[in-house]
């Protein structure tokens, strides 16, 4: 059966309703909430601070930590809480999604940690993660040369989408996933991940459209960010 | 040369967003140059000066620097130094010849000096790396504290609490009859003879602290202080 018309009733490039905010959590050293449609994430910086085991130091820049999971509240059957071979990798992709754009060089021997939590997962919880990771850094005032945006683009049954949610992800003719991340200005991609099969016209397709939903979603964070600081300056 | 700056003076940017065009200006403290523009490189207030384009942070963690003085708790003594925990990962390093105005001999129980505990304003002298930094305390101004409470602020807001030449903290000290010393490293030793005092000392503080970023915030103080202390 052909998709027509999504379940949602949104266009096939248009993303869902966004929202973020900075600054969510007082005692973090920076801190953010990305929402897209239903699925939240939360993110928290903490650092520079000191590395342990003291043999992950390294002298010559700092060391970016990502610990990425669901709660156990976040899907319909609860997760068992704790890390899980699909966390595991996440958290490594989103540290090497943030790192291009990082600037730890000044934090020799220390570390930046970064926490993203989601809160309710309605599909595209990596790139929501991502979204909420760069924001928070930024709002550790952490150096950094642009912030990084993350989309999750795909195919549902014969139609390539953008952010799909969980019932897109279900669909009965099968679905598949890939998620992305982006410097926007200056178009380097540092994600870049797929689960099921699109042919190579079709994943071109696929982050031609994520790549301009990514500008949109860029808007949202520096929205955000500036929103915090609204009246500084005046 | 105005028409190349792409943000106004005070405004509010983020990372990755264009300050400038061309090369009549330079990047300083949180900007960088990517072919023929600067752009920001942390959230921050636009700053030019000069030819200079900087953004002033609004937040983050206090970052030692030479010259910064600090306010922390000797967390060690060894034979030779101590060693002082300043809100930082690693605890700054004060050697026995930087320890006191007064001659140490070389055999000298350093505990009589200072104790682990003590609380002591120091002098940042050398940040060779995160990990090792050194400090003294026989710079001008450099003691032990007595008796008083300490309060953390953000130490992006230090700047606006002393106020320009020690303005604003010179104005809460003479309203509260306390003494006050600021460390860079976002540490306030407060103390004075009436703990009410003491108290509205703090509660200034923590306004200058929530509204840093606003104008006329001299003005502010000094009506709250002229209703909280009297």
């Amino acid at each position: 059966m052909a998709y027509n018309k999504r379940f949602d009733g949104r266009k096939f490039d248009e993303v869902r309703e966004m929202e973020a905010k900075v600054g969510i959590i007082p005692r973090a050293e920076g801190s953010a909430m990305f929402r897209t449609g239903k699925t939240v994430a939360i993110a928290a910086v903490y650092g520079p601070r000191g590395v342990f085991p003291a043999f992950l130091q390294n002298p010559k820049e700092g060391r970016l930590k990502c610990v990425y999971d669901l709660l156990s509240f976040s899907v319909t059957e609860r997760k068992r809480p704790g890390p899980s071979r699909r966390s595991t990798e996440i958290s490594m992709v989103t540290e090497d999604s943030l790192k291009p754009v990082l600037d730890l060089t000044k934090f020799s021997y220390l570390g930046v940690d970064v926490y993203v939590y989601i809160t309710q997962a309605d599909a595209g919880t990596r790139a929501a993660g991502i979204n909420a990771a760069a924001l928070a850094l930024a709002d550790a005032g952490m150096s950094m040369k642009d912030l990084i945006t993350s989309i999750a683009v795909g195919k549902v049954s014969d139609k390539i989408v953008v952010d799909l949610d969980k019932d897109e992800e279900d669909h009965e003719d099968g679905a598949t996933d890939l998620p992305m991340a982006m410097s926007t200005r200056t178009g380097e991609i540092t994600l870049l991940q797929m689960d099921g099969n699109m042919t190579q016209k079709e994943i071109k397709e696929a982050v031609e459209m994520g790549m301009k939903a990514c500008l949109d979603i860029k808007k949202v964070q520096v929205e955000a960010l500036k929103a915090k600081y609204k009246g500084a300056g005046k | 040369m105005t028409e190349n700056m792409l943000v106004k003076e005070r405004e509010v940017v983020v990372p990755g967003e264009e300050l400038a065009v061309g090369m009549d200006y330079l990047p300083s403290e949180g900007a960088f140059r990517d072919g023929d523009k600067i752009l920001s490189s942390r959230v921050g207030l636009f700053n030019l000066d000069g030819r200079l384009v900087k953004v002033i942070p609004l937040g983050g963690k206090y970052i030692p620097k030479k010259n910064d003085t600090i306010i922390g708790t000797i967390s060690d003594v060894s034979p030779m130094s101590w060693r002082v925990n300043i809100g930082w990962a690693f605890d700054v390093m004060v050697h026995m010849r930087e320890g006191s105005r007064e001659f140490i001999p070389n055999d000298a129980d350093l505990r009589r000096y200072y104790a682990p505990g003590d609380l002591v304003v120091a002098k940042i002298i050398k940040s060779a790396s995160p990990k090792m930094i050194d400090a003294s305390l026989k710079m001008p101004g450099c003691r032990k504290l007595g008796v008083g409470r300490v309060i953390d602020v953000q130490s992006s807001r230090v700047p606006r609490i002393i106020g320009k030449q020690g303005s604003m903290i010179s104005m809460i000290k003479d309203a509260t009859n306390c003494d006050i010393i600021v460390g860079q490293n976002g540490k306030i030793w407060i103390s004075g003879n009436d703990h009410k005092m003491e108290k509205v000392a703090e509660a200034a503080i923590r306004k200058i602290e929530a509204e840093a970023h606003s104008s006329g915030l001299t003005d502010k103080m000094s009506v709250f202080l002229k209703k909280e202390a009297k």
